[in-house]
């Protein structure tokens, strides 16, 4: 079977993220003042062909760990679709 | 002439290239911040290089919703002159004052470094002295720079005349081994189609003193002067 | 207020003893957050407690000096004509190793802070980084990651990176090296100190918001010690260096206000650490309410904000009065400025939380110089070290194809060109540097509006320094001095960044004790005061052992004119070269022995204070009366890798007859110091002998510069083209494009 995921990767909520923190401040100049605390992540989407879903979901969930997302710093969730 | 230097913040040539214009080139120059909307009557707007809000989002971005930008885009609109240098021209794609895009660089790395660049036109108030068969030595220093557009816009540049500089090698040959950051057909610099607005990813500023013994870069300046003042 | 124990105490770093110390100081048994402001004011990297007996005995005065040691946040040097120049290194090896991106580029962001806090604008940035072989794709990963995180802060802060040095050796493997120096200029009269004072006077913090950064994770996350999960603790500091920028720029423009009365960066411990250091200072005291500070995490304890490491942040103590022209600057540059306390006449920092006092030490008792402990470490000679002594070249046989040792030299990654490394930096942003178009042995950069320039170089072999700490470290100083003259510049003083192995290792600190013995006798010679640094101590790791102790020196050089400004390459064909300096039977620690015969256990290489400071005065000479074409110093890889250095920016080549004195593999590869490759124009060549005539240093004619060719006693050992193809692109082969 053949799955999409769809991967998004965000910077860890304790950790600064400069450049939500400058897009926040640009805001204002747009007359958005009321926006507060943007977090700027990445999109990430793949395809995989795995057996099932649970072999999809595992495959996908280890490729977040060792590369998509830096586990220090960032964080992950996605959602599986079969094709 | 008096020239304005827009500061946004997080600029970090502004400063290299007031100092070319008033110690090397002895002219008038302004400081014009990014929050103001007075342009003080200058006769020639430079976008300096830098890093402007960060380069955060997309290099350019930001700083293009800047109060002074919203002038200065006025000001292009009715024929005055305005020179984006790296970042600077980053803004201007941005605000949508030249055509195409920078992209990062093909090897997806930071690159300082001189380039050579060949003159495409002297049809330009910025290369009109420039020797056209003569590469000039420019240094680059930009993660982004690799200049982008689809077919029909490369077209109009093209049919328009309104590519300023390719990357070449030390002879002029415009090969694929010196373009340097992956550009669209080696373009470095460009104008619009009214040919009053330019924009450029290497820096003349950085060339154009003699104690950095390389003054390449200083034949752009002396074309705006001459061709304005004659 | 919950009080504390001595188990406590312990998982806080501190010993038994210094316990009892807190609270004899206070007079009572310190509670939670108390403690934990004496653990760290009273770490190694607050109080050099392990190191500052030894650090007092370096050379610390010099006619020049405007800030001496231990006095500023940084040296501070004076050019003449009303210019200063405030520099230091400082290292950020431990974070670098976790992730080494962020960890480099915070490192940048903190170098730099140190000098614009004093009022200097940085002009230029140098870094020295060290890491395992390439052959692992974890080193690789480091390196790449390091490399970017200096260029991607350095670059967008906007001052360039001029020089560095890059090192790899197995020792590294675990630890890897990232130390950053910065070089400011500031006008006289444009300086402001790390001081407070004024009964009253106002206290503001500003620049980012304070989250839960670089609290000391293991200690603070034991469940002996925080009732509350310590979960959200980052791992990770993020720089952010369009924040320094702002940072920079604001900080410049409110001391021109003169409604500073003094003012400090926060790096290691924060608030606590700028707090006390300017109160120690200004001898007074502080009361602040920390519910005032900005933060960017949700309930944050006063431990918290007290320690917390966040970047891009200052403090600053304000004349009273006059808070409306600050708050307008920081405004200007959109940047938090909250005032969070006032200056007391108690000598005490006296701490707030919505109202409650949480802490209540005194100033002086916390800093270095003034309460916190000092040690006398025990030390020993290791093994080793005799060891190494029963070297002798004679054992070492000479191979037969000496063109073979010249490729692998060239082709090693310790000599070949770091260009893959140093183009990812902005070298010449400022428009001021201007080896970018001329190499030479230092980067010199222009001090704008006046004819001067500053020559910076940063040094260590650290293969010397292991093989004998003493001499090795003198040797970084001789070297740092032997690349500032033969760019032209007098050198004028030093910083140091001090890596090495855990110091209670009795062996680990002999090699420190040595380093820094070595340090004071080159540097008293040289005449180049130490004015400050930073030591790093537990670049040790439990399987692989201490890295080589590793005593960076960062040195600065003055160009009184910069038309004194030398060059390292040959101009011209026909060119006569000539070796400045004694030639010697010697291979010991050269990168040749080391990589092409695998033979680590020998001494330093050969070296005489005495005769290099000499021959330095003679190169000067040679410069001022423009005797020469090119000057360039015989350092790694031996004299052979000099002379291509030389030869290949201008495609030029050399042809040279070798020594019958001395076996020929020493006098191509040897690393035997005090000597300087010159190229002489003909016309120029009897003034040359002459002036050498007069002085005691050794001169030998080694041949010619020619059009291409490199060629030893006729031997020919191909072309600079091939040699320069190789040499450029090692690293690239390595790491990628």
């Amino acid at each position: 079977m053949k799955f999409i995921a769809e991967i998004d990767v965000m910077p860890l909520k304790e950790i600064l993220d400069p450049q939500g923190k400058a897009v926040t401040g640009s805001m204002k100049n747009l007359g958005l003042e009321e926006i507060q605390n943007v977090r700027i992540g990445k999109h990430i989407t793949l395809e995989i062909e795995a057996q099932d879903e649970a072999t999809a979901k595992q495959r996908v969930d280890e490729a977040c760990k060792k590369l998509l997302a830096n586990l220090i710093m960032e964080s992950y969730s996605f959602e599986l679709k079969a094709v | 002439m008096k020239f304005g230097v827009v500061i946004f913040p997080g600029s970090n040539c502004d400063e290299d290239v007031i100092y070319v214009l008033e110690h090397i080139m002895g002219q008038e120059v302004v400081r014009l911040w990014h929050k103001d909307h007075d342009l003080q009557g200058v006769d020639f707007i430079i976008l300096p290089g830098g890093f402007s809000f960060g380069d955060y989002l997309r290099s350019g971005a930001i700083a293009r919703f800047s109060p002074l930008m919203q002038e200065v885009i006025q000001f292009a609109g009715k024929g005055g002159y305005v020179m984006g240098i790296c970042n600077g021209f980053q803004i201007l794609t941005e605000a949508g004052l030249l055509p195409g895009a920078l992209l990062h660089n093909s090897n997806r790395k930071f690159i300082c470094h001189n380039v050579y660049l060949k003159t495409e036109t002297n049809n330009s108030l910025i290369t009109s002295g420039l020797d056209l068969q003569k590469p000039l030595m420019i240094p680059i220093a930009h993660g982004e720079g690799n200049y982008f557009a689809d077919a029909d816009v490369l077209k109009g540049l093209q049919d328009n005349d309104q590519i300023l500089f390719r990357y070449c090698d030390e002879a002029g040959n415009i090969t694929q081994d010196s373009n340097i950051n992956g550009s669209l057909v080696n373009i470095a610099g460009i104008c619009n189609s009214t040919r009053n607005v330019f924009g450029m990813m290497p820096h003349p500023e950085r060339a154009a003193d003699s104690i950095l013994a390389n003054q390449d870069g200083l034949g752009i300046f002396e074309s705006i002067l001459k061709t304005v003042n004659a | 207020m919950q009080l504390t124990t001595v188990e406590t105490a312990k998982d806080l770093g501190l010993l038994p003893e210094e316990f009892d110390r807190i609270k004899e100081i206070l007079g009572r048994t310190p509670n939670f957050t108390e403690l934990s402001i004496f653990s760290v004011m009273w770490s190694e990297h607050c109080s050099y407690k392990n190191s500052i007996t030894w650090l007092k005995t370096l050379p610390k005065d010099g006619p020049r000096m405007l800030a001496k040691a231990g006095e500023e946040n940084a040296g501070m040097v004076d050019l003449g004509d009303g210019v200063a120049c405030v520099f230091k290194i400082e290292s950020h090896n431990h974070p670098s190793a976790l992730e080494p991106y962020q960890g480099a580029a915070t490192g940048v962001g903190g170098i730099n802070r140190d000098i614009f806090t004093m009022g200097a604008r940085p002009i230029a940035q140098l870094n020295s980084l060290r890491f395992g072989n390439l052959d692992s794709e974890r080193n690789k990963w480091l390196l790449k990651g390091v490399v970017k995180g200096i260029g991607d802060y350095g670059n967008a802060f906007g001052i360039p990176t001029v020089g560095g040095e890059l090192f790899f050796d197995d020792c590294y493997t675990i630890n890897p090296l990232v130390n950053a120096m910065s070089a400011g200029i500031v006008e006289s009269g444009g300086t402001v100190s790390a001081t407070s004072y004024g009964v009253g006077n106002p206290v503001y913090i500003v620049g980012s918001s304070t989250g839960k950064d670089g609290i000391h994770g293991a200690a603070f996350a034991s469940k002996n010690i925080t009732e509350d999960s310590v979960n959200d603790l980052p791992s990770v500091q993020v720089g952010d260096p369009f924040q320094e920028k702002l940072l920079l720029e604001a900080t410049l423009e409110v001391i021109r206000t003169g409604a500073v009365i003094g003012m400090q960066d926060m790096g290691a411990a924060g608030i606590i650490c700028s707090n006390s250091e300017m109160s120690a200072k200004g001898e007074h005291g502080m009361r602040v309410d920390l519910d005032k500070v900005p933060v960017r995490q949700e309930n944050m304890k006063p431990f918290e904000i007290l320690l917390s490491e966040s970047q891009e942040r200052m403090l600053i103590v304000v004349e009273k009065g006059r808070e409306k022209e600050v708050e307008a600057v920081f405004e200007k540059w959109d940047l938090n400025c909250v005032e969070i306390g006032q200056v007391t006449d108690t000598k005490r920092l006296e701490y707030y939380m919505d109202g409650e006092l949480v802490a209540d030490v005194p100033a002086d008792d916390l800093v270095l110089g003034g309460g916190a402990p000092v040690y006398k470490r025990e030390f020993r000679e290791p093994a080793y070290y005799k060891e190494n002594q029963k070297f002798s070249i004679d054992d070492v046989k000479e191979p037969e194809n000496l063109v073979a040792v010249a490729e692998h030299l060239v082709s090693h990654p310790n000599i070949a060109s770091k260009r893959w490394v140093s183009e990812q930096y902005d070298s010449m942003v400022g428009t001021a540097t201007m080896t970018t178009n001329k190499p030479s042995d230092a980067a010199v950069v222009n001090i704008k509006g006046t004819d001067k320039a500053i020559a910076l170089t940063v040094d260590c072999n650290s293969r010397y320094v292991y093989a004998d700490p003493q001499k090795g470290c003198a040797i970084a100083v001789a070297e740092a001095a032997r690349n500032i003259t033969c760019a032209g510049g007098e050198p004028v003083a030093i910083t140091n960044c001090l890596n090495f192995g855990n110091p209670y290792v009795p062996e680990v600190y002999w090699q420190f004790v040595g380093a820094i013995k070595g340090m004071g006798e080159a540097c008293t010679k040289f005449e180049t005061p130490v004015t400050g640094g930073n030591v790093s101590f537990y670049n040790q790791s439990s399987d692989e052992g201490p890295v080589f102790p590793t005593p960076t020196i960062g040195m600065l050089g003055v160009l009184d004119d910069v038309k004194t400004f030398m060059t390292s390459d040959f101009k011209a064909e026909g060119d006569l070269i000539y070796l400045v300096g004694e030639s010697v039977n010697d291979i010991a620690s050269s990168q040749y022995l080391a990589s092409f015969h695998n033979i680590t256990a020998c001494p330093a290489p050969y070296f005489d204070l005495e005769k290099e400071y000499a021959m330095h005065q003679v190169i000067k000479q040679l410069i001022s009366q423009n005797l020469i074409s090119s000057a360039h110093d015989v350092s790694d890889g031996g004299l052979y890798i000099a002379l291509l250095e030389s030869s290949m920016p201008n495609g030029l080549g050399f042809s040279i007859e070798s020594d019958d004195d001395i076996r020929k593999d020493a006098f191509l590869f040897g690393e035997a110091q005090g000597r300087v490759v010159v190229s002489v124009k003909p016309e120029n060549q009897g003034a040359f002998i002459e002036l050498l005539a007069t002085s005691d240093t050794e001169l030998s004619l080694l041949g010619s510069v020619t059009a291409g060719q490199l060629s030893v006693d006729e031997e020919s050992f191909g072309d600079v083209k091939e040699s320069w193809a190789i040499y450029n692109n090692v690293l690239h082969g390595i790491l990628g494009a």
